[in-house]
């Protein structure tokens, strides 16, 4: 009996994780399926009809907002690299005692929700505003200059909202990294630069490759950034979905959109980490 | 008529006395090093003057804290003195950074490349002084050869055991023929037996290429089995410079009778007996004898006497050698030798290791009344 238990009692701990992603993740996948099917509408009500030619319709209709919504994730991302990788960087090699202190400082923005950040990068970034209106008074800029209702103010403003899930997870590689590792690369000749680029980059790959992935997808499905600072020439698929699904209550359309978008990012995520070759870096992590 | 003759292996040691005039392959000159964190300053190393020669095999010997491992890293350049001049075959390297140093080093955890495969972490080095790839191919697989893992050159180091990492390690310094290879304790993470088969290793390696090998060990017997000479170190400073045999048989301080092998300290007030002789009388026909050879201070002297150095028997023995009467406290067996504590009479414990010679097993039982004897040269007079 106790054996039995024994040899359960891993399955019988994952369990409430396995129900839990049942009841909220399958389940709902396969009602968003099954909606994404249906015709009709709000007044008249919804019957399933098995229409599949749903999927080619939003395709059609939507390529542009889905490879706008793809290319702003893509730019955001590398942005958050350029913008992440340093200052990880910089808070694992040189934050001494207070690490922790500059982890929070980084995290502290985000205790405010996300709507009323991006909003106040709207204030912030007005026509007239604390910063154009500034330096269109000092003539450094052109009188008719402006950044929102602009791909720029967009792109910029996902990359602001996911920039700890690029800098967290590389952080958390490089504080691994043994210093006697580099040390070692130093006595082997290496200068700074070559230290960097043959030992410490390599190293933290998989940090930087979790990142990718953490800030891409969000940011690709992104809404309330396009909404609150993009205007109507920026309106990524999310916004799409969004005002199918509460505005024109379209809700089969809604559906179909939102399983084109994920088999799209799925698609895209497998193919970048063959490309790297996960492995190969996972690798790394384990030695 | 010689056809063939057999190539007779080079003695060990003729690297050294051939180039035992030259220059040193590193000296340091009263090089200090200290620490100031807020108000406190530690001083790590105090004013250290060392020179290491050409070839030798040349150990840092100490407890932890001793300085030993800051020393090093001055050398390698991780460190930079607070005062003092290091030089690398006579030139000043004091501010030259470690790429920029002639000298590899050795980490105690190997600190290997975990994403690059055993060829490419011995390669590194000679790939940052842009070798050609043709040279660094044929020296990679030498070195791997060397160290015995010509077969692994593909496999990363985590695949690794213990021992051919380390080997990974040695391999990846000497491979660029430095001048001076620096060891800190390599040998501290693997098990006793493969560490006994690594000492010999490292010394055949060092005998093959003849490069200078410096060693950070607090591993005295390690330091012995290895070392042409030794450095021991205590709280920054050097206590004593020496050949494995100096250290042992002649330990110039305290500190080094005690951290050097197990030694009996004995202490009391001396009479002199001649020019260069000592006696400290116990009573009872019991005395201690000793050389000491300067005019030194005759009351409080402290005298240490290695265990295998002293006789341990029933009859009373002459009276030209040192001899102390006790009781057996342990008797320990180990095979070869048995190790005998005995109390003396003002309850000083004393020990004794006896060959178990045919002749000579069984000497004395546990509460035996014995005597101790030994010669008076096996006396050594400490300072203070």
């Amino acid at each position: 009996m106790t054996r039995l238990l024994n040899r359960a009692a891993p399955y019988l701990l994952a369990l409430p994780a396995w129900i839990w992603l049942g009841l909220f993740f399958v389940v709902p996948i396969v009602g968003l399926l099954w909606m994404s099917l249906m015709t009709g509408n709000i007044i008249v009500g919804f019957q399933q009809t098995f229409n599949v030619g749903i999927y080619p319709e939003v395709i059609t209709t939507y390529w542009e907002h889905i490879l706008r919504s793809l290319g702003y994730g893509l730019a955001a991302t590398l942005l958050c690299i350029a913008i992440g990788y340093p200052v990880a960087y910089w808070i694992a090699f040189h934050g001494g005692a207070h690490k922790s202190t500059y982890l929070l400082l980084l995290l502290l923005p985000f205790f405010v929700t996300q709507v009323l950040r991006t909003i106040s990068w709207k204030f912030l970034l007005a026509d007239d505003g604390l910063i154009l209106g500034t330096l269109k008074a000092i003539h450094l800029l052109p009188q008719d200059a402006r950044v929102l209702s602009t791909s720029i103010a967009v792109i910029f403003g996902l990359a602001y909202t996911f920039l700890p899930f690029m800098v967290l997870p590389i952080y958390a590689v490089l504080e691994q990294v043994d210093h006697r590792v580099v040390e070692a690369a130093y006595d082997l000749y290496a200068s700074r630069f070559h230290a960097f680029v043959h030992v410490i980059l390599p190293m933290s790959l998989p940090g930087v490759f979790a990142g990718v992935l953490l800030v891409f997808v969000p940011s690709s499905a992104d809404y309330v950034t396009a909404w609150v600072l993009g205007g109507t020439h920026n309106t990524m698929i999310g916004n799409v979905i969004q005002s199918q699904y509460l505005v024109n209550n379209a809700y089969p359309t809604a559906a179909a959109i939102t399983f084109v978008l994920m088999s799209v990012l799925l698609i895209g995520i497998f193919s970048y980490a063959k490309a790297l070759g996960t492995e190969r870096v996972m690798e790394v992590q384990a030695g | 008529m010689a056809t063939t003759t057999e190539k007779t292996p080079a003695a060990p040691g003729v690297v050294a006395t051939e180039s035992n005039q030259a220059v040193p392959a590193i000296s340091l000159e009263k090089v200090s090093k200290t620490y100031r964190s807020g108000q406190v300053t530690t001083t790590a190393v105090e004013s250290i003057d060392l020179e290491i020669r050409q070839g030798e095999f040349f150990s840092l010997l100490g407890p932890s804290g001793c300085g030993k491992t800051t020393t090093m890293r001055m050398i390698a350049g991780f460190e930079e003195p607070t005062s003092g001049v290091v030089r690398l075959s006579g030139k000043d390297v004091t501010g030259v950074p470690p790429n920029r140093r002639d000298v590899n080093m050795v980490f105690q955890s190997y600190a290997l490349f975990p994403h690059m495969t055993v060829a490419e972490n011995v390669a590194f080095g000679l790939k940052r002084k842009k070798v050609p790839a043709a040279e660094i191919r044929t020296r990679v697989a030498e070195m791997l050869e060397l160290v015995e893992l010509g077969d692994r050159a593909k496999y990363k180091p985590r695949q690794l055991s213990g021992g051919q990492q380390q080997r990974v390690a040695l391999a990846r310094a000497l491979v660029n023929r430095p001048s001076a290879l620096l060891l800190d304790e390599p040998l501290g993470a693997l098990d006793l037996k493969l560490r006994q088969a690594m000492q010999l290793e490292l010394k055949r390696i060092q005998r093959e290429v003849g490069i200078t090998f410096v060693y950070v060990t607090h591993d005295q017997s390690e330091a012995l089995t290895m070392s042409d000479r030794i450095a021991v170190m205590n709280k920054g400073r050097i206590e004593q410079l020496g050949t494995p045999a100096q250290i042992y048989e002649t330990p110039a301080t305290r500190f080094v009778a005690g951290f050097i092998g197990t030694s009996n300290i004995l202490t009391g007030t001396a009479q002199r007996v001649s020019d260069t002789l000592v006696r400290i009388d116990y009573g009872g026909d019991q005395h201690v004898l000793a050389n000491t050879p300067q005019q030194m201070s005759d009351s409080g002297l402290v005298i240490t006497v290695r265990p295998e150095k002293i006789r341990l028997g029933k009859d009373v023995p002459d009276a030209n050698v040192s001899r102390i009467r006790g009781t057996v406290r342990e008797v320990v067996y180990l095979g070869a030798t048995t190790h005998y504590t005995v109390r003396t009479v003002d309850d000083t414990d004393i020990v004794v290791f006896q060959q178990n010679s045919s002749d000579a097993s069984n000497l004395a039982d546990h509460g035996d009344t014995v005597w101790l004897s030994w010669r008076p040269e096996h006396s050594y007079v400490l300072p203070g």
